[in-house]
């Protein structure tokens, strides 16, 4: 019977194998604080960072201005993933966010999200868009070790289903057993997971699973 | 005693009342895990950063709340940009002068917006005041031999 761990974990395709290379981060914000720390937290988790101040400036920097048709930056360096403020003058992150996924050179490049404000609407309109992630500001140095290791492989998300957490339960779920014990505290995702393998009506949980939330990201409020 | 340990106890009791006080919260000690031998001097580079465009934000909140016809909406502007900044040092004080400054931006009450603005130009001088004794002390740990204790 194959554990939740074994069933969570996908095959990597080869684009993501990173964990030879160090990750080239494109950070965009307009604010010169926010730059310098952003950038410094990435430095310190060992990505290779290039920090502009406006998604104009980032367009320009990946090309998407032009005519060029691959997913390297200007520089010659391959990005890996976009990080971005929201509330930028000009270009917003979420504008910036649209014309990286309709492009065909870079929607695959994962784009997080950073906003100072915890707004619900302008959550989900970004991961509707096709944002990884979300982060409330400010962000800590455990919110780039979770992207990083998000983007070295370890764990891919499935689209609409809230991402894997870090950590997967080990969980035996054995179809023959007469008295169902009752679910440890899952989180929605895995919840859904199981219940999609496990789908047999006898054996029905003591206590309801939670339902699949839609893709959510872990907020890191400030308070 | 000797000099390192008194400094470091000085050092102690200075972070603590800072804490205590709501100058400073977690993401100041946050901010402190990022400066290494790469950046030594990181936080009081962004700590400056910080103070210089606050300078700018704060007299652009200032112009504009002088004029006739006074434009909120910049105001906010400005006042979010400066709250934002605020929270990437941990400056608890300052960024809860910022949420009820907003309010009185989205209220548009003038009054209150004057009354928040002379507000944060004080704390902002109380946090400059306490940031440097902060550094200073650092500094005096480090010239008589000692480490600079770890943020918790």
């Amino acid at each position: 019977m194959a554990t939740a761990g074994e069933v969570l974990r996908r095959n990597v395709p080869e684009s993501f194998e990173l964990s030879e290379k160090e990750l080239h981060v494109l950070a965009v914000d307009d604010s010169i604080i926010d730059r310098k720390v952003i950038e410094k937290l990435l430095k310190i988790s060992c990505c290779k960072v290039t920090a502009v101040e406006s998604g104009t400036r980032a367009l320009q920097y990946l090309g998407l201005d032009g005519e060029k048709k691959s997913s390297v930056g200007f520089d010659g360096m391959k990005v890996n993933l976009i990080i971005t403020d929201y509330s930028m003058p000009g270009m917003t992150g979420y504008e910036l966010l649209k014309k990286i996924k309709e492009s065909s050179a870079f929607r695959e490049v994962p784009v997080v999200i950073m906003s100072s404000e915890n707004i619900l609407t302008r959550i989900d309109r970004c991961l509707e868009e096709g944002a990884e992630e979300f982060i409330v500001k400010p962000v800590k140095l455990s919110d780039v070790n979770r992207l990083k290791n998000f983007m070295m492989g370890g764990e891919r998300k499935e689209k609409g289903v809230k991402k894997v957490q870090k950590r997967p339960l080990q969980v035996d779920y054995n179809n023959s057993s007469s008295a169902p014990s009752p679910l440890p505290q899952l989180s929605p995702s895995f919840a859904c997971n199981l219940a999609s393998l496990h789908s047999s009506p006898s054996s029905s949980p003591s206590s309801p699973l939670p339902r699949c939330a839609s893709k959510r990201p872990r907020l890191h409020s400030m308070d | 005693m000797d000099a390192v340990a008194q400094w470091r106890n000085q050092w102690f009791d200075y972070t603590h009342y800072l804490r205590r006080e709501g100058f400073l919260d977690d993401q100041f000690a946050q901010l402190k895990k990022l400066q290494d031998e790469n950046s030594p001097d990181f936080v009081v580079e962004v700590v400056s950063l910080f103070f210089q465009d606050s300078e700018k934000l704060l007299n652009n909140m200032a112009r504009a709340l002088e004029q006739n016809v006074v434009d909120f909406k910049q105001v906010d502007a400005c006042v979010h940009q400066f709250k934002g900044s605020s929270a990437w040092i941990g400056a608890m004080r300052l960024k809860n002068v910022c949420i009820n400054f907003r309010n009185y931006c989205e209220a548009q009450n003038l009054e209150g917006c004057l009354g928040c603005l002379q507000q944060v130009r004080q704390e902002c001088l109380a946090l400059k005041n306490n940031l440097e004794n902060l550094f200073r002390l650092e500094q005096q740990i480090v010239a008589a031999g000692g480490s600079i204790p770890v943020m918790e």
